[in-house]
């Protein structure tokens, strides 16, 4: 069917996209709203003053000192408190009450109570690895920030969960604001949080709950809803209340799916901890954010590595407390009693380590810290300083191909047509693809990204978007294709591909800046390196999809390789396909603000400067604001072209 | 016979203004026709029947001709659109929240199609759910519990979990639970569907026989017309969300209201379900009423061989008075008449 | 647009990133306390007790903060809590009684007028004796093989070898730092220079475009700001605009002149002025050349020493001027 409307729409787009060339060729450089770096509109002004008023009234607006500075504070003390904990000495102490010993202890004794000895013999051993590469204190800084704002998340994202899943009515509430959170990039709320709540661990933990909820919130209630029917309606009609059957029958059953959600969400805070290193969270990622302004690309791996190993240790973890959660129920007594047996001497040795660890320095102080990360920082500086040495030359002339023959054009095609014609473009495209409603919706959104007076810039950051959600979806295709078809492949390439996800954009920068200079597609290829891995999964999942009995049928009619994969398994993978461009495209956006640090220009270079001239703070609100609008469209408009609906409500990602 | 469950003017509408549709002309058309016109399904219209005390009445319909939403109504896990249900007397519909799951509780249980047992408890705390939610005491609850484990077969296999047991062992969980609570009613819904056709059979004649034993009102929802005649005292034929006919096997048999029903009971062996009453003929001539007597009642499966052993015709006697004759003729018209 | 924002947001070293905190990798987090390590519970260390520094993000700055919390810390038992934390964050920090002392401020005359003379929480104590100094530069190779170029009048000369994708027919001029607001565009057009500048986004891509063109001998040309730690890794070299005079650049769009010299200084809260720690004639009378900070910088760039570590090695060679301070 979908096959039948493209062929319908395939005479439209070319016939709308010709206009728009021919047209904004013959108005180009007209209406389209240039605006000088540091001039200002009136409603950048207006927001400007805006932000400096809720400065100004800190301390005296009731709701700013009592409510705002009581969120903060309280979220500092918690934050704080397990600082105290894990990583920074409590006052009159010299080393943190828990040291490294007791903490890899609790951790493998944790993470064999909730999963299995084998993962919590990799829980220990990667924990121990992040003392070797030299961080130790940042990877508890970092785990403490973590936990803080996955229990809150939870606290708060599991209930609501739970309601949306009961009432699909408050889920319809709630469906708004997700989709808002996940479309928005996350640099862009970093600076209107730390307006409210200054910069420090309370901002940072604030940021990553807005990141990190979405998928608890979601995922928990996708499990309610999954739980049967049959099941519902059986303990119903034994006369159940409603408490009893949520208590009893739906969320034992919801469980598994739940700390499925529990993990998308340890892994949505992992990533945005980092991030949230520009306003001041303490961790690993100032570690990787010094790095980038001291260019030291040893040191950025090394804590690189860091966050990928704690990546992979939780994300390990709670995925087999999930599959355990089923298994559990089936065990045999005897196998139960013998794993309380070892939980049970366990927890001895947890209680003697964590003594050790508070009596003695040797346990307090980690031992040997860095005995692994200072030559693999050595060894990766000397790659990048050899590649850069030997690869410029031929990394620039590709530079600038690129950009003369790709970019610029689309760039100034994009930047120098009227925005009136840009803009009945997007509507026909919303009507083709989603009718008046939608067309409706993106009217609205383009007038406010009119109202944002930044039109010209956020066609520059469409320009690179657009080229780089391409590279992705290329990629995503052609490794998709080729994973979802062989397994080895698969098994070789994921976990390049989850580390790519958790590996924050700032290690790799510093390297591709070198390469590639200062240029839009340095900030191209980062905006890759951070999408590719979603596509790829996403296209290498749907591949894997299709049924064996099509294959077969096409192999027995006489197809060969290239026709299978692009007659049958394509072709019937499109979802993923639609799904990946959809998912593709807004990761890529997320990274414009990153990429406005290399030279990419246009939004993100504003928000940037916001972030740094008091002058331009309005403005680079403004920028903010343009890039969601965007987003938004983006988003809206690919979701309606993919019919049907296929929503990106999980598996968002790792 | 008491009356255990009256139904009267039953309706379920799914969609756009459900009240608007009820008995309003609309509601007579057909469900395509309707819904392009109103937007609405009609699921249940105007149903009514009762349910004797001890008595066996299966529902039975195709899918999609509203049966699953009929019990649904009447159990209100579905809210009917108008109507009244009552059970032992009192109007089910019109009970509050608290009350509902007074009646749940106690007066009737139900049995699924999927089983719907609780995954994450073993077999016995499976049997004793309604029970614990009812805020009866572990002990207790256990102790009767073991009762009905024993009733429906399942003794060694308490400790076990849902997914480590067969389809049909599973179904007994689900027929223990319900027991459980020794309500006055029983609802199934097409409880044996999801079962190999051997293990089917079993489990209906274990039907026949708990309600032997325990003698429990039963509503019985299935799309098998076999089901249906094997454990049907009365039997409700359904189509399009309205009742088509109400009547014993033998009735629906012998004479459907109309070609839908008689094309359900087509394949039927009639001979396995009528009996001598419908067959038997005005004798011709005295000289027919010398064979031997056999009762009205009789089926004329069991008849066959008598009939068909002596000469002439038998004697089909009702309490002692002479109904009529049935001869070689007559039972090989129903037997090939079943086969044809 | 005026001299207040250059200063203002100067703030050069710091790294597009702005917010970002500077603390030595080692030190970790955020508001670290450190105790002081020697056991001497002197007099001295009880009067001193503990004070808030501010730690902008560049690194220079760094090298102040480090010296300052070291002595203070070593030789007179002070507990110095470090947050790391952007300049204007840091003043707002005199009111809320969050920061005690910013030991490198570039200029900021609007944030002067408010927390120094109209709030009246804040002090200026003084220089640092480091000159700041903002302007427009070329890796060492060009400067050798076109010794002209260092004259702005002769830069369109050389325009054409700076083209590149991003800059079209002009040639490109590198910005740098979002935090800056520069006279770049201004100057361009003003001195009819065939120059489109190019804004790169952060001080970690113009420091790596500095240090390519130099290793690749590839031509480069933008804007920079000493004293800075790059410098002693590639000594760019400065060229020559028309001379600045006070009030050359009072209208923002008809600039001509170079940018104005920094001299840098420390301010600090009132509160903490009055309170008669011994730490107060530390920061008073803190004073170094731009090759002190330079070096000590370059200890924790280059030589990728903790804050602690190169200030003790600094320390160590330079005893003299420190007992100056403590005078």
């Amino acid at each position: 069917m979908l096959q039948r409307l493209r062929t319908q729409r395939g005479p439209q787009l070319a016939l709308l996209l010709t206009l728009w060339v021919v047209l904004g060729r013959l108005f180009a450089g007209n209406w389209t709203f240039p605006l000088d770096r540091s001039s200002l509109t009136p409603f950048h002004t207006w927001l400007g003053n805006g932000m400096d008023s809720i400065d100004a009234n800190r301390n005296t607006n009731p709701i700013m000192s009592n409510v705002v500075e009581g969120i903060r504070n309280g979220i500092d003390g918690f934050v704080a408190a397990l600082q105290n904990l894990l990583s920074q000495p409590p006052a009159g102490h010299q080393f943190p009450l828990v040291g490294w010993l007791g903490v890899i202890a609790i951790v493998t004794w944790v993470v064999y109570a909730t999963a299995n000895w084998r993962v919590a013999t990799l829980a220990g051993i990667g924990f121990y690895a992040l003392g070797a590469l030299g961080f130790w204190t940042e990877s508890m800084d970092t785990l403490a920030l973590v936990i803080a704002a996955v229990v809150i998340a939870l606290i708060i994202g599991i209930p609501l969960g739970i309601l949306s899943g009961l009432f699909p009515r408050f889920e319809k509430l709630m469906t708004p604001f997700l989709d808002f959170a996940q479309v928005m990039p996350t640099f862009v709320y970093l600076m209107p949080v730390a307006l409210f709540f200054l910069i420090g661990p309370a901002s940072a933990t604030i940021v990553t709950l807005i990141y990190a909820i979405p998928p608890a919130l979601r995922i928990t209630a996708v499990a309610i809803r999954g739980v049967p029917t049959v099941t519902v309606e059986a303990g119903t009609s034994l006369g159940t209340t409603r408490w009893q059957l949520l208590r009893k029958v739906q969320l034992p059953q919801a469980k598994r799916t739940i700390v499925v959600g529990i993990n998308q969400t340890i892994m949505a805070a992992l990533s945005m901890v980092t991030i949230a290193a520009l306003i001041d969270a303490p961790g690993l990622g100032q570690v990787v954010v010094q790095s980038l302004q001291k260019l030291d690309v040893g040191t950025s791996f090394q804590a690189g590595l860091a966050i990928v190993v704690m990546a992979i240790v939780l994300d390990r973890a709670t995925t087999a407390a999930a599959a355990k959660v089923q298994r559990e129920s089936v065990q045999a007594a005897r196998t139960r009693l013998r794993r309380r047996l070892g939980l049970g001497i366990g927890f001895v040795g947890v209680v003697v380590a964590v003594l050790v660890s508070y009596f003695t320095v040797f346990g307090a102080q980690f031992q040997g810290s860095g005995f692994i990360g200072l030559p693999f920082a050595d060894a990766m500086q000397a790659g990048a300083d050899w590649v850069q040495l030997h690869w410029s030359n031929a990394t620039s002339w590709y530079t600038d191909l690129i950009s003369n023959w790709f970019l610029n054009p689309l760039q100034s095609a994009l930047v120098g047509t009227p925005w009136f014609l840009t803009g009945a473009v997007v509507l026909a495209l919303a009507y083709m693809f989603g009718g008046p409603r939608l067309t409706a919706v993106c009217a609205l959104l383009l007038a406010v990204l009119v109202g944002t007076g930044l039109w010209s810039d956020a066609m520059v950051t469409l320009a690179a978007t657009f080229f780089a959600a391409a590279i992705t979806i290329v990629l995503g295709v052609f490794f998709g294709a080729w994973m979802g078809r062989n397994h080895r492949v698969d098994s070789i390439l994921r976990p390049v591909l989850d580390a790519g996800q958790v590996l924050p954009a700032f290690v790799y920068l510093v390297p591709f800046l070198g390469l590639f200079g200062a240029t839009r597609f340095t900030a191209i290829l980062a905006a890759v390196v951070y999408a590719a891995p979603a596509s790829v999964k996403l296209i290498a999942d749907g591949v894997r999809g299709v049924p064996q009995t099509i294959r077969e049928a096409a192999l027995s009619a006489g197809a060969n390789t290239w026709q299978v994969i692009t007659k049958v398994e394509l072709p019937m993978a499109r979802h993923a396909i639609a799904l990946a461009t959809n998912q593709g495209l807004i990761y890529v956006l997320a990274m414009v603000v990153v990429g406005g640090l290399v030279g990419a220009g246009g939004l993100g270079y504003l928000v940037v400067a916001g972030f740094a001239q008091s002058s331009l703070r309005g403005k680079g609100m403004a920028a903010g604001l343009a890039i969601v609008v965007l987003g938004i469209l983006i988003d809206r408009i690919t979701q309606a072209a993919s019919q049907p609906r296929v929503r990106a409500s999980i598996g968002n990602g790792h | 016979m008491t009356t255990t469950i009256s139904v009267r003017n039953l309706w379920k509408v799914f969609g756009p203004h459900p009240e608007a549709i009820v008995n309003s002309p609309d509601a007579m058309l057909s469900r395509s026709e309707l819904r392009k016109k109103t937007g609405a399904t009609a699921a249940v219209r105007d149903v009514s029947f009762d349910v004797g005390e001890g008595e066996v009445f299966v529902v039975m319909g195709l899918s999609g001709s509203g049966k699953s939403t009929l019990v649904r109504c009447m159990t209100r896990l579905i809210e009917p659109t108008a109507g009244e249900v009552l059970i032992q007397g009192e109007d089910v519909l019109h009970a509050d929240g608290a009350r509902l799951r007074e009646i749940r509780r106690t007066k009737f249980s139900m049995v699924f199609q999927h089983f719907g047992l609780l995954p994450h408890r073993r077999v016995i705390d499976n049997v004793a759910f309604g029970l614990e939610i009812n805020g009866i005491k572990k002990d207790k609850r256990y102790a009767r519990a073991e009762e009905v484990v024993g009733l429906v077969g399942l003794q060694g296999y308490e400790q076990a979990y849902p997914e480590q047991l067969s389809g049909g062992m599973q179904q007994r969980v689900g027929l223990a639970r319900a027991l459980a609570s020794d309500p006055a009613v029983m609802f199934f819904d097409e409880p044996f569907s999801a079962l190999d056709p051997l293990i089917r059979r079993d489990m209906q004649t274990e039907v026949i026989r708990l309600h032997e034993e325990v003698g429990k009102t039963m509503v019985f929802i299935t799309h098998d017309i076999h089901e249906a005649l094997r454990l049907g005292d009365r039997i409700a034929i359904m189509r399009d969300g309205g009742l088509v006919q109400v009547g014993t096997p033998e009735e629906l048999i012998a004479q459907p209201a109309d070609d839908y029903v008689a094309n359900f009971v087509l394949d039927f062996p009639k001979s396995h379900v009528l009996t001598l009453r419908w067959i038997a003929r005005p004798a011709t001539s005295d000289a027919e009423l010398q064979g031997p007597a056999l009762p009205a009642n009789m089926v004329i499966r069991d008849a066959a061989r008598t009939v068909l052993e002596v000469d002439g015709p038998v004697r089909v006697m009702d309490d002692g008075a002479l109904l009529g004759v049935v001869s070689t003729e007559e039972i090989l018209a129903v037997i090939a008449g079943a086969q044809g | 647009m005026t001299i207040r924002l250059h200063g203002g947001v100067l703030i050069a070293a710091a790294a597009s990133l702005v917010l970002t905190a500077c603390g030595a990798a080692s030190t970790s987090s955020s508001s670290t306390t450190t105790t002081s390590a020697s056991a001497t519970t002197s007099a001295s260390a009880a009067a001193c007790g503990t004070f808030n520094m501010a730690i902008n993000p560049w690194v220079g700055y760094e090298a102040n903060a480090a010296v300052i919390k070291y002595v203070a810390e070593k030789q007179l038992g002070c507990t110095v809590t470090t947050k790391n934390i952007s300049e204007q964050v840091a003043w707002q920090g005199f009111a809320t009684g969050e920061i005690d002392a910013i030991v490198e401020n570039w200029g900021h005359t609007d944030l002067v007028k408010k927390y120094i003379t109209d709030q009246k929480v804040a002090v200026d104590f003084g220089p640092t004796g480091n000159e700041g100094i903002i302007g427009w530069y070329v890796p060492p190779w060009m400067a050798q093989k076109y010794p002209d170029i260092t004259d702005w009048k002769n830069l369109n000369k050389y325009a054409s070898l700076f083209k590149t994708s991003e800059s079209g027919n002009l040639g490109q001029f590198s910005d740098g730092d979002p935090a800056y607001v520069t006279n770049d565009e201004a100057l361009m057009k003003n001195l009819k220079l065939n120059f489109k500048v190019v804004y790169l986004g952060s001080e970690a891509a113009l420091i790596q475009g500095f240090r390519n063109a130099e290793t690749q001998k590839k031509p480069f040309i933008g804007y920079f700001y000493e004293p800075q730690w790059f410098l002693s890794e590639v000594p760019l070299v400065h060229i020559k605009l028309p001379a600045y005079t006070p009030g050359c650049d009072a209208v923002a769009a008809k600039i001509a002149c170079d940018y104005p010299p920094y001299h840098l200084n420390k301010v600090v809260s009132v509160k903490f002025a009055n309170s008669g720690s011994p730490a107060v004639k530390l920061i008073k009378n803190f004073s170094w050349t731009n090759d002190d900070q330079n070096l000590v910088a370059k200890y924790i760039t280059v030589d990728k020493m903790t804050d602690d570590q190169a200030a003790a090695k600094w320390v160590a060679a330079n005893q003299a001027k420190v007992d100056a301070w403590l005078k």
